[in-house]
Protein backbone atom coordinates (compact mmCIF):
# COMPACT_ATOMS: atom_id res chain seq x y z
CA UNK A 1 0.00 0.00 0.00
CA UNK A 2 1.24 3.22 -0.91
CA UNK A 3 2.02 5.75 1.75
CA UNK A 4 -0.69 8.50 0.88
CA UNK A 5 -0.65 12.41 2.65
CA UNK A 6 -4.39 13.03 1.71
CA UNK A 7 -4.58 16.64 2.86
CA UNK A 8 -1.09 17.93 1.62
CA UNK A 9 -1.27 15.66 -1.96
CA UNK A 10 -4.65 17.34 -2.71
CA UNK A 11 -3.27 20.48 -2.46
CA UNK A 12 -0.36 19.97 -4.52
CA UNK A 13 -2.51 18.43 -7.03
CA UNK A 14 -5.03 21.67 -6.60
CA UNK A 15 -1.71 23.63 -6.70
CA UNK A 16 -0.86 22.12 -10.08
CA UNK A 17 -4.47 22.36 -11.87
CA UNK A 18 -5.61 19.22 -11.27
CA UNK A 19 -9.06 17.82 -9.30
CA UNK A 20 -8.26 14.43 -8.16
CA UNK A 21 -10.90 12.23 -5.94
CA UNK A 22 -9.70 9.11 -3.72
CA UNK A 23 -11.12 5.88 -4.69
CA UNK A 24 -11.35 2.70 -2.67
CA UNK A 25 -9.46 -0.04 -5.39
CA UNK A 26 -12.15 -2.39 -3.64
CA UNK A 27 -15.10 -1.17 -3.85
CA UNK A 28 -14.77 1.65 -6.18
CA UNK A 29 -16.22 3.75 -4.11
CA UNK A 30 -14.80 7.93 -3.87
CA UNK A 31 -14.64 9.66 -0.74
CA UNK A 32 -14.41 13.80 -0.51
CA UNK A 33 -13.03 15.23 1.48
CA UNK A 34 -9.07 13.38 1.19
CA UNK A 35 -8.74 11.14 4.43
CA UNK A 36 -5.88 8.26 5.13
CA UNK A 37 -9.03 5.37 5.35
CA UNK A 38 -12.50 5.62 4.05
CA UNK A 39 -15.12 6.76 6.71
CA UNK A 40 -16.80 4.18 7.98
CA UNK A 41 -14.83 1.18 6.97
CA UNK A 42 -11.61 2.02 8.03
CA UNK A 43 -10.53 0.62 4.16
CA UNK A 44 -7.09 1.96 3.74
CA UNK A 45 -7.05 0.70 -0.62
CA UNK A 46 -7.70 4.38 -1.64
CA UNK A 47 -5.72 6.08 -5.17
CA UNK A 48 -5.81 8.80 -6.48
CA UNK A 49 -8.29 9.40 -9.58
CA UNK A 50 -9.11 12.43 -11.90
CA UNK A 51 -12.47 14.10 -10.59
CA UNK A 52 -14.78 13.93 -13.71
CA UNK A 53 -15.63 17.76 -12.82
CA UNK A 54 -19.47 17.02 -13.32
CA UNK A 55 -21.90 18.00 -10.66
CA UNK A 56 -25.57 19.37 -9.79
CA UNK A 57 -26.21 22.25 -7.26
CA UNK A 58 -27.73 20.58 -4.08
CA UNK A 59 -27.88 23.61 -2.58
CA UNK A 60 -27.11 27.33 -2.71
CA UNK A 61 -26.51 30.55 -0.42
CA UNK A 62 -25.36 34.09 -1.41
CA UNK A 63 -22.76 35.95 1.27
CA UNK A 64 -24.16 39.35 1.13
CA UNK A 65 -21.57 41.89 1.62
CA UNK A 66 -20.77 45.88 2.45
CA UNK A 67 -20.42 47.82 -1.52
CA UNK A 68 -17.93 47.73 -2.94
CA UNK A 69 -17.03 44.05 -1.71
CA UNK A 70 -19.08 41.99 -4.03
CA UNK A 71 -21.41 39.63 -3.05
CA UNK A 72 -20.92 35.82 -4.01
CA UNK A 73 -21.95 32.65 -4.29
CA UNK A 74 -21.81 29.37 -1.84
CA UNK A 75 -23.01 26.06 -3.10
CA UNK A 76 -22.53 22.38 -2.20
CA UNK A 77 -22.51 20.18 -5.36
CA UNK A 78 -23.06 16.94 -5.95
CA UNK A 79 -20.32 15.34 -7.68
CA UNK A 80 -21.18 12.43 -10.36
CA UNK A 81 -18.86 10.30 -8.32
CA UNK A 82 -21.26 10.34 -5.95
CA UNK A 83 -19.55 12.74 -3.07
CA UNK A 84 -20.55 16.30 -2.44
CA UNK A 85 -18.37 19.48 -2.10
CA UNK A 86 -18.63 23.18 -0.90
CA UNK A 87 -17.31 24.82 -3.68
CA UNK A 88 -18.21 28.60 -4.93
CA UNK A 89 -20.02 28.83 -8.15
CA UNK A 90 -18.40 31.20 -10.78
CA UNK A 91 -18.92 33.32 -14.26
CA UNK A 92 -22.73 33.37 -13.67
CA UNK A 93 -24.83 36.29 -11.14
CA UNK A 94 -25.09 34.15 -7.29
CA UNK A 95 -28.98 35.00 -7.82
CA UNK A 96 -28.78 32.46 -10.62
CA UNK A 97 -27.59 29.73 -9.68
CA UNK A 98 -30.58 27.33 -8.91
CA UNK A 99 -30.51 23.77 -6.74
CA UNK A 100 -30.05 21.09 -9.40
CA UNK A 101 -28.55 23.01 -11.96
CA UNK A 102 -25.46 21.71 -13.56
CA UNK A 103 -22.00 23.18 -12.85
CA UNK A 104 -18.71 21.64 -13.95
CA UNK A 105 -15.34 22.42 -12.04
CA UNK A 106 -12.56 24.07 -13.11
CA UNK A 107 -9.19 25.01 -11.18
CA UNK A 108 -9.62 28.58 -10.34
CA UNK A 109 -8.56 31.25 -7.39
CA UNK A 110 -10.43 31.92 -4.94
CA UNK A 111 -9.26 35.57 -3.46
CA UNK A 112 -5.71 34.57 -4.99
CA UNK A 113 -5.54 31.05 -3.65
CA UNK A 114 -6.17 27.91 -6.15
CA UNK A 115 -9.11 26.23 -5.78
CA UNK A 116 -11.35 24.01 -7.21
CA UNK A 117 -14.54 26.06 -8.61
CA UNK A 118 -17.46 25.04 -10.73
CA UNK A 119 -19.33 27.35 -13.84
CA UNK A 120 -22.69 26.60 -15.12
CA UNK A 121 -22.42 23.44 -17.48
CA UNK A 122 -24.37 24.86 -20.45
CA UNK A 123 -27.47 22.13 -21.09
CA UNK A 124 -25.25 19.18 -20.82
CA UNK A 125 -26.16 16.65 -18.20
CA UNK B 1 -34.38 -1.39 28.45
CA UNK B 2 -32.09 1.16 27.72
CA UNK B 3 -30.37 1.92 31.45
CA UNK B 4 -31.18 5.64 31.69
CA UNK B 5 -31.98 6.32 35.13
CA UNK B 6 -35.22 7.91 34.51
CA UNK B 7 -36.41 10.25 36.88
CA UNK B 8 -33.55 9.16 39.52
CA UNK B 9 -31.67 12.79 39.22
CA UNK B 10 -33.10 16.34 38.81
CA UNK B 11 -31.95 20.04 38.27
CA UNK B 12 -32.37 21.98 41.76
CA UNK B 13 -30.82 25.27 41.85
CA UNK B 14 -30.86 27.30 37.95
CA UNK B 15 -29.41 31.16 37.17
CA UNK B 16 -28.25 32.80 34.53
CA UNK B 17 -25.87 36.30 34.59
CA UNK B 18 -25.20 38.76 32.27
CA UNK B 19 -27.93 38.28 29.99
CA UNK B 20 -27.54 40.67 26.94
CA UNK B 21 -25.39 43.18 27.54
CA UNK B 22 -26.06 44.11 30.94
CA UNK B 23 -22.64 42.82 33.09
CA UNK B 24 -20.65 44.68 30.45
CA UNK B 25 -17.22 44.85 32.56
CA UNK B 26 -17.03 41.24 33.32
CA UNK B 27 -15.14 38.95 32.24
CA UNK B 28 -16.18 35.41 31.04
CA UNK B 29 -14.86 33.38 34.21
CA UNK B 30 -16.51 35.75 36.07
CA UNK B 31 -20.18 35.90 34.78
CA UNK B 32 -19.75 31.73 35.02
CA UNK B 33 -18.90 32.57 38.59
CA UNK B 34 -22.00 34.96 39.35
CA UNK B 35 -24.49 32.49 37.65
CA UNK B 36 -22.75 29.48 39.06
CA UNK B 37 -23.27 31.18 42.92
CA UNK B 38 -26.67 31.79 41.89
CA UNK B 39 -27.73 28.37 40.73
CA UNK B 40 -25.64 26.78 43.93
CA UNK B 41 -27.71 29.58 45.97
CA UNK B 42 -31.20 28.92 44.76
CA UNK B 43 -30.56 25.20 45.66
CA UNK B 44 -30.22 25.67 48.66
CA UNK B 45 -26.51 24.55 48.39
CA UNK B 46 -23.64 26.08 49.31
CA UNK B 47 -19.84 25.73 47.25
CA UNK B 48 -18.80 23.31 49.41
CA UNK B 49 -21.16 20.84 48.39
CA UNK B 50 -20.74 21.06 44.80
CA UNK B 51 -18.30 18.12 44.05
CA UNK B 52 -18.38 17.45 40.44
CA UNK B 53 -18.20 20.53 37.84
CA UNK B 54 -18.93 20.43 34.08
CA UNK B 55 -18.01 23.82 32.76
CA UNK B 56 -17.25 25.44 29.29
CA UNK B 57 -15.32 28.84 28.81
CA UNK B 58 -15.75 29.57 25.02
CA UNK B 59 -11.68 30.87 25.13
CA UNK B 60 -10.38 27.96 27.58
CA UNK B 61 -10.02 24.89 26.87
CA UNK B 62 -8.55 23.67 30.54
CA UNK B 63 -11.77 25.07 32.42
CA UNK B 64 -12.11 21.58 34.19
CA UNK B 65 -9.06 23.19 36.29
CA UNK B 66 -9.83 26.82 36.08
CA UNK B 67 -13.28 27.01 37.03
CA UNK B 68 -13.18 24.43 40.10
CA UNK B 69 -9.96 26.34 41.00
CA UNK B 70 -11.92 29.76 40.69
CA UNK B 71 -14.82 28.76 42.71
CA UNK B 72 -12.71 27.14 45.27
CA UNK B 73 -13.70 23.36 44.89
CA UNK B 74 -11.73 20.02 44.60
CA UNK B 75 -14.22 18.18 42.36
CA UNK B 76 -14.04 14.39 42.20
CA UNK B 77 -15.42 14.08 38.28
CA UNK B 78 -15.31 17.01 35.82
CA UNK B 79 -16.02 17.49 32.33
CA UNK B 80 -15.72 19.49 29.87
CA UNK B 81 -17.04 17.91 26.53
CA UNK B 82 -17.25 20.30 23.55
CA UNK B 83 -19.96 19.81 21.21
CA UNK B 84 -21.20 23.54 20.55
CA UNK B 85 -24.10 24.63 21.67
CA UNK B 86 -25.54 21.26 22.75
CA UNK B 87 -22.61 20.36 25.07
CA UNK B 88 -24.73 21.34 28.51
CA UNK B 89 -27.18 18.38 27.29
CA UNK B 90 -24.84 16.60 26.90
CA UNK B 91 -23.42 17.30 30.54
CA UNK B 92 -27.14 16.72 32.16
CA UNK B 93 -26.64 13.67 30.51
CA UNK B 94 -23.45 12.46 31.94
CA UNK B 95 -24.62 13.82 35.45
CA UNK B 96 -27.16 11.97 35.83
CA UNK B 97 -25.59 8.68 35.53
CA UNK B 98 -22.37 9.80 37.69
CA UNK B 99 -24.81 10.92 40.36
CA UNK B 100 -26.89 7.32 40.00
CA UNK B 101 -23.30 5.59 40.20
CA UNK B 102 -22.52 7.36 43.07
CA UNK B 103 -19.22 8.68 41.69
CA UNK B 104 -20.23 12.15 43.19
CA UNK B 105 -23.48 14.11 44.75
CA UNK B 106 -23.90 17.47 43.25
CA UNK B 107 -23.24 18.71 39.78
CA UNK B 108 -22.54 21.93 38.54
CA UNK B 109 -23.21 22.93 34.75
CA UNK B 110 -21.63 25.98 33.87
CA UNK B 111 -21.09 28.27 31.36
CA UNK B 112 -19.80 32.04 30.69
CA UNK B 113 -19.21 34.39 27.84
CA UNK B 114 -18.62 38.18 27.55
CA UNK B 115 -18.58 37.55 23.56
CA UNK B 116 -20.36 40.90 22.91
CA UNK B 117 -19.15 43.37 25.15
CA UNK B 118 -15.68 41.68 25.18
CA UNK B 119 -12.20 44.44 24.62
CA UNK B 120 -10.88 43.18 20.85
CA UNK B 121 -14.31 41.53 19.53
CA UNK B 122 -15.98 38.72 19.00
CA UNK B 123 -15.00 35.64 20.98
CA UNK B 124 -13.74 32.69 18.83
CA UNK B 125 -14.42 29.16 19.79
CA UNK B 126 -15.08 27.30 17.17
CA UNK B 127 -11.41 25.27 16.48
CA UNK B 128 -9.67 25.40 13.65
CA UNK B 129 -11.05 26.23 10.43
CA UNK B 130 -12.00 22.91 8.11
CA UNK B 131 -10.15 23.95 5.08
CA UNK B 132 -12.37 21.94 2.24
CA UNK B 133 -14.60 24.91 3.00
CA UNK B 134 -12.79 27.85 4.55
CA UNK B 135 -10.66 28.30 1.44
CA UNK B 136 -14.43 29.15 -0.23
CA UNK B 137 -14.81 31.90 2.60
CA UNK B 138 -18.66 30.77 3.69
CA UNK B 139 -19.74 33.13 6.52
CA UNK B 140 -19.83 30.81 9.11
CA UNK B 141 -22.34 29.95 10.87
CA UNK B 142 -25.26 31.76 9.09
CA UNK B 143 -24.19 30.04 5.63
CA UNK B 144 -24.14 26.72 6.34
CA UNK B 145 -27.91 27.03 7.77
CA UNK B 146 -28.91 29.46 4.91
CA UNK B 147 -27.75 26.18 3.44
CA UNK B 148 -30.10 23.82 4.73
CA UNK B 149 -32.84 26.85 4.48
CA UNK B 150 -32.35 27.05 0.97
CA UNK B 151 -32.55 23.22 0.71
CA UNK B 152 -36.11 22.58 3.00
CA UNK B 153 -37.10 25.73 0.58
CA UNK B 154 -36.10 23.64 -2.63
CA UNK B 155 -37.81 20.47 -0.58
CA UNK B 156 -41.07 21.55 0.44
CA UNK B 157 -41.74 24.80 -0.62
CA UNK B 158 -40.92 26.67 2.78
CA UNK B 159 -41.38 30.04 2.58
CA UNK B 160 -38.81 33.38 3.81
CA UNK B 161 -42.44 34.66 5.78
CA UNK B 162 -42.63 31.06 7.58
CA UNK B 163 -39.34 31.40 8.50
CA UNK B 164 -40.23 34.98 9.64
CA UNK B 165 -42.93 33.50 11.57
CA UNK B 166 -40.32 32.03 13.98
CA UNK B 167 -38.22 34.91 14.73
CA UNK B 168 -41.70 36.81 15.26
CA UNK B 169 -42.89 34.34 17.55
CA UNK B 170 -39.69 34.66 19.89
CA UNK B 171 -39.99 38.00 19.82
CA UNK B 172 -43.37 38.14 21.04
CA UNK B 173 -42.21 35.68 23.96
CA UNK B 174 -39.27 37.89 24.65
CA UNK B 175 -41.88 40.60 25.45
CA UNK B 176 -43.36 38.67 28.16
CA UNK B 177 -39.33 38.32 29.59
CA UNK B 178 -37.82 41.45 31.58
CA UNK B 179 -34.28 39.77 30.85
CA UNK B 180 -34.59 39.00 27.86
CA UNK B 181 -32.30 41.58 25.16
CA UNK B 182 -34.52 42.69 22.18
CA UNK B 183 -38.24 43.47 23.21
CA UNK B 184 -39.02 45.87 21.06
CA UNK B 185 -42.23 45.12 18.25
CA UNK B 186 -41.38 43.41 15.15
CA UNK B 187 -43.21 41.87 12.44
CA UNK B 188 -42.87 39.47 9.75
CA UNK B 189 -42.43 42.40 6.94
CA UNK B 190 -39.26 43.91 9.45
CA UNK B 191 -37.80 40.88 9.33
CA UNK B 192 -38.29 39.89 5.61
CA UNK B 193 -36.88 43.58 4.91
CA UNK B 194 -33.95 43.59 7.30
CA UNK B 195 -30.45 43.12 5.92
CA UNK B 196 -29.32 40.05 4.41
CA UNK B 197 -26.54 38.04 5.60
CA UNK B 198 -26.47 34.31 3.93
CA UNK B 199 -29.55 33.98 1.44
CA UNK B 200 -32.00 33.18 2.09
CA UNK B 201 -31.58 34.51 5.57
CA UNK B 202 -31.48 38.33 6.73
CA UNK B 203 -29.79 39.52 10.18
CA UNK B 204 -33.31 38.81 11.55
CA UNK B 205 -33.29 34.88 10.83
CA UNK B 206 -30.25 35.00 12.81
CA UNK B 207 -29.87 34.56 16.69
CA UNK B 208 -28.43 37.36 18.74
CA UNK B 209 -24.99 38.07 19.50
CA UNK B 210 -24.94 38.93 23.51
CA UNK B 211 -23.05 37.93 26.46
CA UNK B 212 -24.59 35.58 29.40
CA UNK B 213 -23.47 33.51 31.75
CA UNK B 214 -25.81 29.67 32.73
CA UNK B 215 -25.94 27.80 35.67
CA UNK B 216 -27.98 24.43 36.67
CA UNK B 217 -27.11 22.00 40.02
CA UNK B 218 -28.14 18.44 39.99
CA UNK B 219 -28.53 16.33 42.61
CA UNK B 220 -30.27 12.54 43.11
CA UNK B 221 -33.91 12.66 43.55
CA UNK B 222 -34.16 11.53 47.10
CA UNK B 223 -31.84 14.55 48.05
CA UNK B 224 -34.00 17.00 45.69
CA UNK B 225 -36.51 16.51 47.62
CA UNK B 226 -35.07 17.99 50.70
CA UNK B 227 -34.16 20.81 49.07
CA UNK B 228 -36.06 24.30 48.77
CA UNK B 229 -37.36 24.19 45.10
CA UNK B 230 -39.13 21.93 43.34
CA UNK B 231 -37.06 19.64 41.22
CA UNK B 232 -37.17 19.30 37.72
CA UNK B 233 -36.75 15.30 37.28
CA UNK B 234 -34.52 14.64 34.23
CA UNK B 235 -36.63 12.02 32.66
CA UNK B 236 -34.51 11.08 29.73
CA UNK B 237 -31.30 12.69 27.56
CA UNK B 238 -29.75 11.01 24.23
CA UNK B 239 -27.41 12.68 21.87
CA UNK B 240 -26.37 11.97 18.45
CA UNK B 241 -23.10 13.24 16.63
CA UNK B 242 -24.00 13.04 12.64
CA UNK B 243 -21.08 15.21 11.32
CA UNK B 244 -19.06 18.53 12.14
CA UNK B 245 -19.01 20.94 8.39
CA UNK B 246 -22.56 21.14 6.53
CA UNK B 247 -20.58 19.76 3.16
CA UNK B 248 -20.88 16.39 5.15
CA UNK B 249 -24.42 16.44 6.52
CA UNK B 250 -26.17 13.60 3.79
CA UNK B 251 -29.88 14.98 3.75
CA UNK B 252 -29.35 18.96 5.08
CA UNK B 253 -33.46 18.92 6.02
CA UNK B 254 -32.95 15.90 8.70
CA UNK B 255 -30.75 16.61 11.50
CA UNK B 256 -29.56 13.99 14.03
CA UNK B 257 -32.42 15.41 16.34
CA UNK B 258 -34.57 12.39 14.62
CA UNK B 259 -32.70 9.92 15.61
CA UNK B 260 -31.74 11.28 19.49
CA UNK B 261 -35.25 12.66 20.20
CA UNK B 262 -36.80 9.14 20.03
CA UNK B 263 -34.53 7.87 22.42
CA UNK B 264 -35.07 10.50 24.71
CA UNK B 265 -38.74 9.85 24.70
CA UNK B 266 -38.07 6.44 25.14
CA UNK B 267 -36.05 7.04 28.04
CA UNK B 268 -38.89 9.45 29.30
CA UNK B 269 -41.93 7.22 28.23
CA UNK B 270 -43.66 9.62 27.02
CA UNK B 271 -44.17 11.15 22.96
CA UNK B 272 -43.71 14.16 21.65
CA UNK B 273 -47.92 15.03 21.93
CA UNK B 274 -47.36 15.34 25.47
CA UNK B 275 -44.43 17.69 26.03
CA UNK B 276 -45.97 20.69 27.56
CA UNK B 277 -42.90 23.55 26.73
CA UNK B 278 -40.54 23.33 24.07
CA UNK B 279 -37.18 24.47 24.32
CA UNK B 280 -35.41 24.05 21.19
CA UNK B 281 -32.07 25.55 19.68
CA UNK B 282 -33.41 28.47 17.59
CA UNK B 283 -29.49 30.01 16.29
CA UNK B 284 -31.43 30.75 12.84
CA UNK B 285 -34.68 30.67 12.04
CA UNK B 286 -34.81 27.49 10.28
CA UNK B 287 -33.27 25.87 13.43
CA UNK B 288 -36.85 25.80 15.03
CA UNK B 289 -38.52 24.50 12.31
CA UNK B 290 -36.58 21.78 11.43
CA UNK B 291 -36.33 20.57 15.21
CA UNK B 292 -40.21 20.47 15.54
CA UNK B 293 -40.30 18.39 12.96
CA UNK B 294 -37.14 16.33 14.22
CA UNK B 295 -38.70 15.72 17.03
CA UNK B 296 -41.76 15.38 16.46
CA UNK B 297 -43.98 17.85 17.23
CA UNK B 298 -45.21 18.01 13.17
CA UNK B 299 -44.25 15.63 9.95
CA UNK B 300 -40.88 15.96 7.68
CA UNK B 301 -41.88 19.30 5.55
CA UNK B 302 -44.50 20.45 8.03
CA UNK B 303 -42.66 22.44 10.16
CA UNK B 304 -43.31 25.93 7.98
CA UNK B 305 -47.13 25.77 7.86
CA UNK B 306 -46.86 24.20 11.15
CA UNK B 307 -45.50 27.90 12.82
CA UNK B 308 -47.72 29.67 10.90
CA UNK B 309 -50.49 32.59 12.12
CA UNK B 310 -48.77 32.62 15.73
CA UNK B 311 -48.55 28.66 16.47
CA UNK B 312 -45.10 29.34 18.29
CA UNK B 313 -45.74 32.68 19.30
CA UNK B 314 -47.98 33.50 23.39
CA UNK B 315 -51.26 32.00 22.89
CA UNK B 316 -50.12 29.77 20.39
CA UNK B 317 -51.53 25.62 19.51
CA UNK B 318 -47.73 24.87 21.12
CA UNK B 319 -45.64 26.95 23.70
CA UNK B 320 -41.71 27.40 21.80
CA UNK B 321 -38.62 29.08 23.35
CA UNK B 322 -40.78 30.60 26.02
CA UNK B 323 -37.86 32.48 27.02
CA UNK B 324 -37.44 34.27 23.69
CA UNK B 325 -34.88 31.99 22.51
CA UNK B 326 -31.62 32.20 21.43
CA UNK B 327 -33.10 35.00 18.23
CA UNK B 328 -34.86 37.67 20.74
CA UNK B 329 -33.45 36.53 24.36
CA UNK B 330 -29.86 35.31 24.56
CA UNK B 331 -27.35 33.90 22.49
CA UNK B 332 -23.78 34.10 23.99
CA UNK B 333 -22.15 31.54 21.73
CA UNK B 334 -23.37 28.00 23.12
CA UNK B 335 -27.15 28.88 24.08
CA UNK B 336 -27.81 25.71 25.10
CA UNK B 337 -27.57 25.73 29.29
CA UNK B 338 -30.49 28.34 28.70
CA UNK B 339 -33.15 25.81 26.99
CA UNK B 340 -32.64 24.11 30.44
CA UNK B 341 -33.08 26.94 32.31
CA UNK B 342 -36.04 28.01 30.77
CA UNK B 343 -37.47 24.44 31.30
CA UNK B 344 -36.59 24.48 34.81
CA UNK B 345 -38.27 27.73 35.82
CA UNK B 346 -41.32 26.67 33.84
CA UNK B 347 -41.50 23.23 35.05
CA UNK B 348 -41.17 25.09 39.17
CA UNK B 349 -44.41 27.25 37.61
CA UNK B 350 -41.29 30.71 38.19
CA UNK B 351 -41.63 32.20 34.58
CA UNK B 352 -43.45 34.98 35.47
CA UNK B 353 -45.69 36.77 32.45
CA UNK B 354 -44.15 33.94 30.18
CA UNK B 355 -45.70 31.30 32.68
CA UNK B 356 -47.40 28.16 30.39
CA UNK B 357 -50.53 26.45 32.43
CA UNK B 358 -49.71 23.30 33.97
CA UNK B 359 -46.59 22.51 32.64
CA UNK B 360 -45.51 18.80 33.67
CA UNK B 361 -43.31 17.69 30.92
CA UNK B 362 -40.51 20.05 29.65
CA UNK B 363 -38.01 19.49 26.91
CA UNK B 364 -34.79 21.57 26.66
CA UNK B 365 -32.32 20.73 23.21
CA UNK B 366 -29.42 21.75 22.34
CA UNK B 367 -27.86 22.15 18.83
CA UNK B 368 -23.92 22.48 17.97
CA UNK B 369 -21.60 23.15 15.32
CA UNK B 370 -23.71 23.38 11.65
CA UNK B 371 -26.60 21.14 12.40
CA UNK B 372 -24.07 19.01 13.51
CA UNK B 373 -24.42 17.84 17.07
CA UNK B 374 -28.10 17.05 18.49
CA UNK B 375 -28.86 16.66 21.67
CA UNK B 376 -32.27 16.32 23.88
CA UNK B 377 -33.47 16.39 27.39
CA UNK B 378 -36.93 16.01 29.31
CA UNK B 379 -37.53 17.12 32.16
CA UNK B 380 -40.89 16.41 34.28
CA UNK B 381 -42.19 17.88 37.11
CA UNK B 382 -43.30 15.43 40.63
CA UNK B 383 -46.44 13.83 38.90
CA UNK B 384 -44.20 12.18 36.12
CA UNK B 385 -42.33 9.91 38.21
Amino acid sequence: MNDMFPDKQFAEFVAAGRFMLQRSRKTGEYIYYPRVAVPGTGDQDLEWVEASGKGVVYSTTIVRNKPPKADYNIALIDLAEGVRMMSRIVNVEPEAVKIGMAVMAKVGEVDDVAAVIFEPAGDSV
Amino acid sequence: MNGFPRGKTAVVGAATFGIGKSAAGYRAHEMLAKASLAAIADAGLSVGDIDGVFSILPEDPFSAMSVPEYLGIRPKLVETTRTGGSAFQIHALWAALALEAGLCDAVLICYGSNQATAAGGLVRSGGAPFVYESVYKPRNPPSSYALAAARHMHEYGTTREQLAEVAVAARRWAQLNPDAYRREDTSIEEVLAARMVSDPLSVRDCCLVTDGAAAVVMTRADRARDLPQKPAYLLGAAQATWHRSISNMDDLTVTAASECGPRAYEQAGVTAADIDVVQVYDAFTINTILFLEDLGFCPKGEGGRFVEDGAIAPGGKLPVNTNGGGLSCVHPGMYGLFTMVEAVQQLRGMAGDRQVDNVNLALAHGNGGTLSSQAVTIFGGEATL
